[in-house]
């Protein structure tokens, strides 16, 4: 118990480089799952394709890879050079937005086509449909899948720790080949990172409450 | 003066022709109701005039404006044609008020008080007044088809589509919307109604189309289409329903 309560001002600051990275991978992540599900839905075959490769590619191949294609690989090119922080971001951020993208394709395309008539017919342009009609319900309804993907991304980011982002996983390293305390500060490192977890899916759990499906 | 114009609309699905040359005009505050067998092609015929969906072949000129032509602006010939569809396709996430606010804030630009205003006086006008802050979902199928109605007026249009409006409505239902629709009929409001309600037709509408498979079998003034009706293929419809 003490080796934990020493440990835990480390855990701490590992746990907010964690927090820190998550949120803006997934907001980023976001974007490019709209941007993707978009592309794929658009009536140009070019954007189809570009959207389809993309989600193809980043599903067919482990996250290790690519967090190690992004930041070695990358960088080996000597054009861009992406700090570690970057490169875990937009490894986690892409890897999100693929799985959102598919998310939010399916649950645009589960709307009943009377909305989109309803709204068309009105005069509202096809922008202004998606926006006011589609999304918001579309949105509503993927909340759960959403959520689900936001866990699976929050415990990829653990993976960030073999280039050396210091974030909680990393530091649980650093604490036991200082202390050699391994059981004690993996079982705090798991029980912080379930903590997040379970924050996170009330988080959901009040806004699924909050915009009641209708 | 006509407001709707169809010259030799053709529709296909695939390889299926579901319009068949078809050629009509209606005027301004006419009423004239769509009949025919399922599947004879009266929604397509309807989704056509607002360009829900895409003519094959032909012209559809709605108040001088050729819909199909390059240069049309849809969106804006859409606000002019209302459309009210048999399964009231009301927006669940939104109140029966911001259902009706929506379309023309957003289209037309015009103000939330303004568009507000409005609101409450076309649900004053539908006979829903106090469901304004209800959702779809806690209305009937009939209140639910009202809001409908006066979602589509909100945009001010010159003409007003109906396809089935009371088919998927439970009996006691039916007559609420129908008087909605002759009250509209009454001021003026050009209609084009698809409807399995024959004593509607008859005592609203100015003219009744009958489609047959695609094409306009016959048409004429409802008190004569119903008492004689010239094709066999009209008199062996209105024999199966009447
Ligand atoms: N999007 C579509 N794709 C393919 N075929 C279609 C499509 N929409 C309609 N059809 C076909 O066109 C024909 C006419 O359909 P339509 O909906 O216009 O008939 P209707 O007269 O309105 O029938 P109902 O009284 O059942 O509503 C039908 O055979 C239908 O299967
Ligand atoms: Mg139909």
């Amino acid at each position: 118990m003490k080796a934990i309560m020493d440990a835990l001002p480390y855990l701490w600051a590992g746990l907010q480089v964690t927090a820190y990275v998550f949120v803006i991978a997934i907001i980023i992540g976001f974007i490019i799952g709209l941007i993707i599900a978009l592309m794929r839905l658009s009536p140009w075959k070019v954007l189809n394709w570009i959207a389809k490769i993309f989600v193809d590619a980043i599903r067919g191949t482990p996250i290790l890879v690519q967090l190690f294609f992004f930041y070695y690989g990358l960088n080996s090119l000597g054009i861009i050079s992406l700090d570690r922080t970057s490169a875990g971001i937009l490894t986690v951020a892409i890897n999100a937005g693929a799985y959102f993208a598919e998310i939010i394709r399916a649950g645009i395309q589960s709307m009943d086509k009377g909305q989109t008539e309803a709204a068309r017919s009105l005069g509202l342009t096809n922008v202004q449909t998606m926006r006011y009609i589609i999304l918001p319900q579309a949105f509503r309804r993927m909340l759960p899948t959403f959520t689900n993907q936001a866990i699976i991304s929050l415990k990829d980011t653990s993976l960030l720790s073999v280039i050396g982002i210091a974030d909680l996983t990393q530091k649980g390293q650093v604490v036991i080949a200082a202390t050699f305390k391994a059981f004690e500060i993996w079982l705090a490192v798991g029980v912080l990172y379930f903590i997040i977890i379970y924050l996170l899916s009330l988080l959901s759990s009040y806004l699924e409450r909050r915009y009641e499906l209708r | 003066m006509s407001l709707i114009e169809v010259k030799n609309l053709k529709k296909s699905f695939g390889n299926a022709e579901v319009l068949k040359d078809i050629s009509v005009t209606i005027d301004k505050q006419e009423v004239v109701c769509v009949i025919g067998a399922s599947g004879s092609g009266k929604s397509t015929f309807l989704r056509c005039l607002n360009r829900l969906e895409e003519i094959t072949s032909g012209q559809v000129v709605i108040d001088g404006q050729d819909i199909t032509a390059k240069d049309a602006n849809i969106n804006q010939i859409r606000q002019e044609v209302g459309m009210v569809f048999q399964q009231f396709n009301l927006f669940p996430h939104k109140t029966v008020l911001e259902n009706i606010m929506l379309a023309p804030m957003k289209a037309k630009g015009i103000t939330a008080d303004q568009a507000r205003q409005k609101a409450e006086a076309l649900l004053a006008k539908v006979g829903l007044k106090d469901k304004a802050g209800s959702y779809p979902n806690e209305l009937s199928g009939g209140q639910q088809q009202r809001v409908a109605i006066a979602r589509a007026l909100a945009m001010n249009p010159k003409i007003m589509l109906f396809d089935e409006p009371t088919s998927a409505l439970d009996p006691e239902m039916v007559g609420d919307v129908l008087d909605v629709m002759k009250q509209l009929a009454q001021e003026g409001m050009t209609m084009v109604v698809v409807t399995h309600e024959m004593g509607f037709a008859r005592e609203v509408s100015d003219r009744v189309l009958f489609i047959d498979d695609g094409v306009i079998m016959e048409e004429n003034k409802p008190s004569e289409l119903f008492a004689d009706p010239k094709h066999e293929r009209t008199k062996a419809f209105l024999s199966k329903i009447l």
